[in-house]
């Protein structure tokens, strides 16, 4: 857990610096796209603050929007400054479903225009009268998604297959680059959390979580990748779903604890039953806010490194933030390892306190 | 707060394809992998156990072999003690035997030449006296031829006789 924070502190300090480096010159600067983003965590806060800080000030390269532009979904795909493609619209309205390219919602200078009734406002799908829209449009991180999916069916089908062709033989290509993270989401994740007698229920879902979340982590690593596992929807899905796999699977032990923690006295019971029920609510939450915030931060580091070169417009800088950027860049690999390793991690070991048949008669 | 607030079409999205995805891959991914990794390492396990079994039935058959090979030389070496002593108290039986034989040959031959000296010395003492005698004889047929010499004779053994 601890290495889990070494990247933010890394990360923190370098943003420190800048924003520092930043206030320096601009004293006064205070930024409305700071005050439009929530501090979920100190990093984000930080690094939203500094860099479009100082280009609201200069009123020239506005950094704060790049980077929230760049780090929320969006109906067209953009790869680089221009480059790009319009991705299909789907909105439920109250006159039934409509599908269209979202390309009919812009001008051609990217002004958004009203189709059929609807009109994006900041990014967000609306009826112009006002009647509720239900937008189940392929944006950009759909669309991420569904590339990191045909991604993980294509490697781990083939992989399948290659176990089912080779049964006990030694592993080879694909196969044995897998194997030992395979063995290792198993044996060192699953199993020591959940232990010997149910792990097994459980390893294709851990598995699958793991590998997902990986891929998507790296597929946002890639220039014009879109921010799918930095995205609050996409890690609420998947926390709600530990929430019900962890709950749905209590055993006697596990709600004992959290109704009647043994060994406890009676009237204390008062103050612990309601802290336990929050408990049960609170370990998704952190998980939740836990992947969304580290690969939100990185990104929106590797984005502020580089808009640095455009806020300073000093070609001498442009090695040493490119050191950095490139620095950044291995700490986010390595955090797009580390963010599904801790996700899958902990729910194993919420799965694990949940099926966890311990008799705590020593206590009593 | 658009970065906190979850889009309920992303949420269907993304609810829909890990959802399939989960499915798909337990079925063709998961499950042939989960099944062939417990395969081969049950049967790298046995393999394994095998070996090791393999390994205490050679050093057992190895340690049989070193004391059947530890018997064997005793034995061996009990069977050549024996042997020498069996050969040695039959070399000193045989010398013992030869001295006893040599020795009883040579006092028997002791006695025989003791009885053959006896019975020499006898006989040449019954012929040296018979030859006395027969010289005695002679001598005295030779001095008595003749009358006077005899009377001599006489009268000096009666005079010896007188006086004594």
């Amino acid at each position: 857990m601890r290495k889990l924070y070494f990247s933010n502190i890394v990360a923190f300090l370098f943003l420190f610096a800048t924003s520092v480096f930043a206030q320096s010159e601009h004293h006064s600067a205070t930024s409305a796209t700071a005050d439009s983003t929530v501090a979920v965590h100190g990093v984000e806060a930080t690094a939203e603050h500094a860099p479009g800080a100082e280009a609201h000030a200069e009123g020239k390269v506005d950094l704060g929007h790049m980077i929230m532009h760049h780090i929320a979904d969006d109906h067209k795909w953009e790869f680089a400054h221009g480059i790009g493609v319009h991705l299909p619209v789907i909105a439920y309205t109250k006159d039934g479903v409509k599908v269209f390219s979202s390309s009919k919602l812009e001008d051609e200078h990217g002004n958004p225009v009203a189709y059929e009734g609807l009109i994006l406002e900041h990014g967000k799908l609306h009826a112009e009268d006002g009647s509720h829209v239900l937008d189940l449009s392929i944006t950009k991180n759909v669309a991420s998604l569904l590339v990191s999916a045909v991604l993980l069916l294509l490697i781990f089908i083939s992989v399948g297959n290659a176990y089912k062709e080779r049964g006990t033989k030694a592993p080879k290509g694909l196969q044995s680059w897998l194997e030992p993270i395979i063995i290792f989401i198993r044996d060192e994740v699953v199993k020591n959390s959940i232990g010997e007698k149910h792990y097994r229920r459980f390893l294709p879902y851990l598995l699958t979580l793991f590998f997902f979340i990986w891929i998507n982590n790296l597929l946002g690593l890639l220039p014009g990748g879109a921010n799918v596992t930095g995205n609050i929807a996409v890690t609420l899905v998947l926390s709600v779903l530990t929430l019900l796999i962890t709950n749905l699977n209590g055993k006697s032990t596990y709600w004992g604890h959290i109704f009647a923690m043994p060994g406890v006295p009676k009237w204390l019971l008062v103050i612990l039953t309601p802290v336990e029920i929050i408990g049960v609510f609170t370990k998704p939450v952190s998980l939740m806010i836990r992947l969304f915030a580290n690969i939100t931060a990185g990104h929106i580091i590797m984005l502020s490194f580089i808009g640095l070169i455009f806020i300073l417009k000093i070609w001498m800088v442009t090695p040493v933030i490119s050191a950095f950027a490139v620095f950044m860049n291995i700490i986010e690999l390595l955090v797009a390892f580390l963010q599904a390793f801790i996700f899958t991690l902990l729910t194993a070991s919420y799965i694990g306190s949940a099926v966890e048949e311990h008799h705590h008669d020593d206590h009593h | 707060m658009e970065l906190l607030t979850p889009d309920l079409g992303l949420i269907f999205w993304q609810l829909v394809v890990f959802g399939l995805l989960f499915f798909v891959l337990a079925k063709f991914a998961w499950k042939p992998i989960i099944a062939s990794l417990h395969e081969r390492e049950e049967s790298i396990e046995s393999a394994l156990a095998l070996a090791a079994k393999t390994r205490e039935e050679m050093a057992e058959l190895k340690a049989g072999n070193e004391k059947l090979l530890v018997e064997a030389r005793a034995e061996r070496d009990g069977i050549l003690k024996a042997a020498k002593e069996a050969s040695d108290k039959m070399i000193s039986d045989a010398k013992a035997e030869a001295q006893k034989a040599a020795s009883a040959e040579i006092e028997k031959a002791r006695v025989a030449f003791e009885q053959e000296k006896a019975s020499a010395v006898a006989s040449i003492r019954k012929e040296t006296a018979a030859l006395s005698l027969e010289i005695a004889e002679k001598i005295l047929r030779n001095q008595l031829a003749d009358r006077s010499a005899q009377e001599k004779l006489v009268t000096d053994l009666l005079s010896d006789a007188k006086l004594n």
